[in-house]
């Protein structure tokens, strides 16, 4: 018995020691994301507490759900919820579009242009985020932009894109598609190229059209990719990037641009109300989790496609 | 005539005349879309080009369309007046360089532990990584945690903190569990060769494909994000290029204060024009990267759509 125990032990020991190596190489992640990572989890509880730099994290008096509170209160708790949820979900109803593209050049016999439009639609995401608007800003001048030349072709008068509350989320949206949907049809892309090309020629035979071979092979195939990816866009449903909103936000369209992260970041950074921001924050982040969690679970009960 | 003939005498013979003909209609909807969505995706950086090497007063009028129009060399030149843009591009060169070179270090050897399956606890330590893809202590505990470890206005804020990416690491994971075959480390364990000396001169070489499309999405990732640099620098000569190009092109610090007359007008056409020129500057050395690593790219992105 006593042998036998010591034998378990010694062989989970002499594991861990081979096993020395590999866990050298996890440390400076494992280090950094304790760092970087779980230690701002912990200080997450200045939410909770009026916190004051003078006293630190642990010596700031506890306020309870005060922060929560003066949220819910505010005129900004509906403004900004509104408009976070607006962009994320006409972004979400874009989803079909990579998927489209991906159809599309898996229908190009032609390889030549086949790879010029490949590398065409993929070009786009390589530009930054501060020139995207800085080019949107440049070309949709009404006065002077690229925009504003083409209604005076035909003698109108140009629409103020980036400076109306009505058109902000539609040009935040489309000009999302414009960059980055021929990088996201990337992975359906790959997942065509998984098909087993027997399908295709016993639906010949069958006398099926190209469409028809669209319809029942194609997009059987993408299913499962599309919903694991929407799970996770649903999961980021309050998370609607800080990045590109900030930027494309002026005085003229605030009332339609303000979302969560960026009220954030003003509270937080520019107007230093540390517990404030950061109840804000976990509010946004405790819904993401619970949003993605529920959808996780539909999708394993409906579909045999989830997360975990 | 006769080939139209024959094609129809073929398509009979083939299974029906509908069939065929709506394989046409498809193919020449495929086409002509395709091109339609070229010239939207190429035109607006085509006329960014032109607008460049344009008089500004001709660009605004309207008068640039589809070549230069009143030649010009004046905004690439006003550029070089600007110290500021090439300090931002030195530190934009040495953040991409030395984020990369850290990002690939930790989370290619993290991921290569954690594919291990001999690992002792590789089910929990792979939690501890994926959680913080979906929880996080929000922006003003992140932001204290940088603060405490005195790092806020340093050069290391820019490149290590935030270099861990779960993301990045499931699909190295992913990758050297279904590239590199098990049967290897046995016989490197028999020659008496360490993990360590295992990862660096066996796994590594063969791992190219994955390096490059890591690599290219970290260094994508440093040089056109401003975030970091906006929330953890406060010192202009540690500003990367995004930051400097959101003054220059979204806040247009460069045109206010310039008071007014003749001078006014000139330096005001030369700010507009400099707009266009460095847009081009910015963004032509990262796009140069992609071909580079194109090859490797199917391989790399088809291994981020396997799920485990």
């Amino acid at each position: 018995m006593a042998s036998g125990q010591a034998g378990t032990t010694g062989r989970t020991v002499r594991q861990i020691r081979r096993g020395a190596g590999l866990y050298v190489l996890l440390l400076p992640a494992f280090i950094l994301t304790l760092l970087f990572a779980y230690k701002p989890m912990y200080g997450v509880v200045i939410a909770f507490k009026d916190y004051s730099p003078a006293l630190g994290i642990m010596d700031s008096p506890w306020a309870g759900f005060k922060y929560f509170e003066k949220f819910f209160q505010s005129y900004q708790f509906d403004n900004t919820i509104r408009n976070t949820l607006v962009i994320s979900l006409y972004s979400m109803a874009t989803f079909p579009i990579p998927i489209a593209l991906a159809l599309m050049v898996n229908q190009m016999r032609a390889n030549r242009f086949r790879r010029f439009f490949q590398t065409v639609t993929y070009m786009p995401h390589f530009i930054s985020t501060v020139v995207m608007v800085g080019l949107m800003l440049i070309l949709f001048s009404p006065s002077t932009g690229l925009l504003g030349n083409l209604y005076a072709l035909f003698g109108a008068e140009p629409p103020d894109l980036m400076g109306s509350p009505g058109l902000f989320t539609s040009v935040y949206v489309w000009s999302d598609v414009w960059q980055h949907a021929g990088w996201d049809s990337i992975i359906y892309i790959a997942a065509l190229s998984a098909v087993d090309p027997s399908l295709y020629e016993a639906a010949t035979v069958d006398g099926a059209s190209r469409w028809q071979k669209i319809r029942f092979i194609d997009l059987p195939m993408l299913l499962p990719t599309a919903v694991t990816l929407l799970i996770l866009r649903v999961g980021g449903l309050l998370g609607v990037g800080f990045e590109k909103v900030y930027l494309m936000q002026n005085d003229l369209n605030l009332t339609s641009s303000e979302i969560l992260s960026t009220y954030v970041y003003k509270i937080g950074l520019l107007s230093s109300q540390y517990s404030f921001s950061s109840a804000i924050n976990l509010f946004n982040t405790v819904i993401n989790f619970a949003l993605l969690i529920i959808v996780n679970q539909i999708a394993k009960k409906t579909s045999s496609n989830s997360l975990w | 005539m006769m080939e139209t003939r024959n094609a129809a005498v073929a398509a009979k013979t083939a299974g029906g005349v509908n069939t065929r003909s709506s394989d046409a209609v498809l193919e020449a909807v495929l086409y002509g879309l395709a091109v339609l969505m070229l010239v939207v995706l190429m035109y607006p950086l085509y006329f960014i080009v032109i607008a460049s090497f344009s008089n500004p007063s001709s660009v605004a009028g309207g008068k640039v369309w589809l070549w230069p129009s009143g030649f010009t060399l004046d905004g690439y030149k006003e550029l070089l007046k600007h110290a500021n843009i090439w300090i931002g591009y030195r530190n934009t060169i040495l953040y991409t360089a030395a984020g990369t070179a850290i990002g690939l270090a930790v989370n290619l050897s993290a991921a290569y532990a954690l594919s291990r399956r001999d690992l002792p606890g590789r089910k929990l330590l792979s939690l501890y990584f994926i959680y913080t893809m979906f929880f996080s202590g929000g922006l003003i505990p992140i932001f204290l945690t940088v603060r405490d470890f005195h790092m806020y206005n340093t050069f290391l804020v820019m490149v290590l903190p935030f270099s861990v990416s779960a993301y990045n690491i499931i699909v190295a994971r992913t990758f050297f569990q279904t590239s590199i075959p098990g049967d290897l480390w046995e016989a490197a364990q028999i020659d008496g060769c360490g993990n360590l000396r295992y990862f660096a001169q066996v796994v590594l070489p063969l791992s190219k494909a994955i390096v490059a499309v890591l690599g290219l999405w970290i260094a994508v990732g440093y040089w056109n994000s401003y975030f970091n640099a906006l929330i953890y620098l406060k010192n202009p000569d540690l500003y990367p290029l995004q930051l400097i190009l959101r003054n220059i092109l979204i806040t247009n610090q460069m045109q206010s204060g310039m008071g007014s007359g003749e001078a006014a007008q000139i330096a005001l056409r030369l700010a507009s024009l400099m707009r266009y020129s460095v847009i081009i500057v910015s963004t032509v050395p990262i796009m140069l990267l992609y071909p580079f690593v194109q090859k490797y790219f199917n391989q790399g992105v088809m291994i981020g759509a396997v799920k485990e």
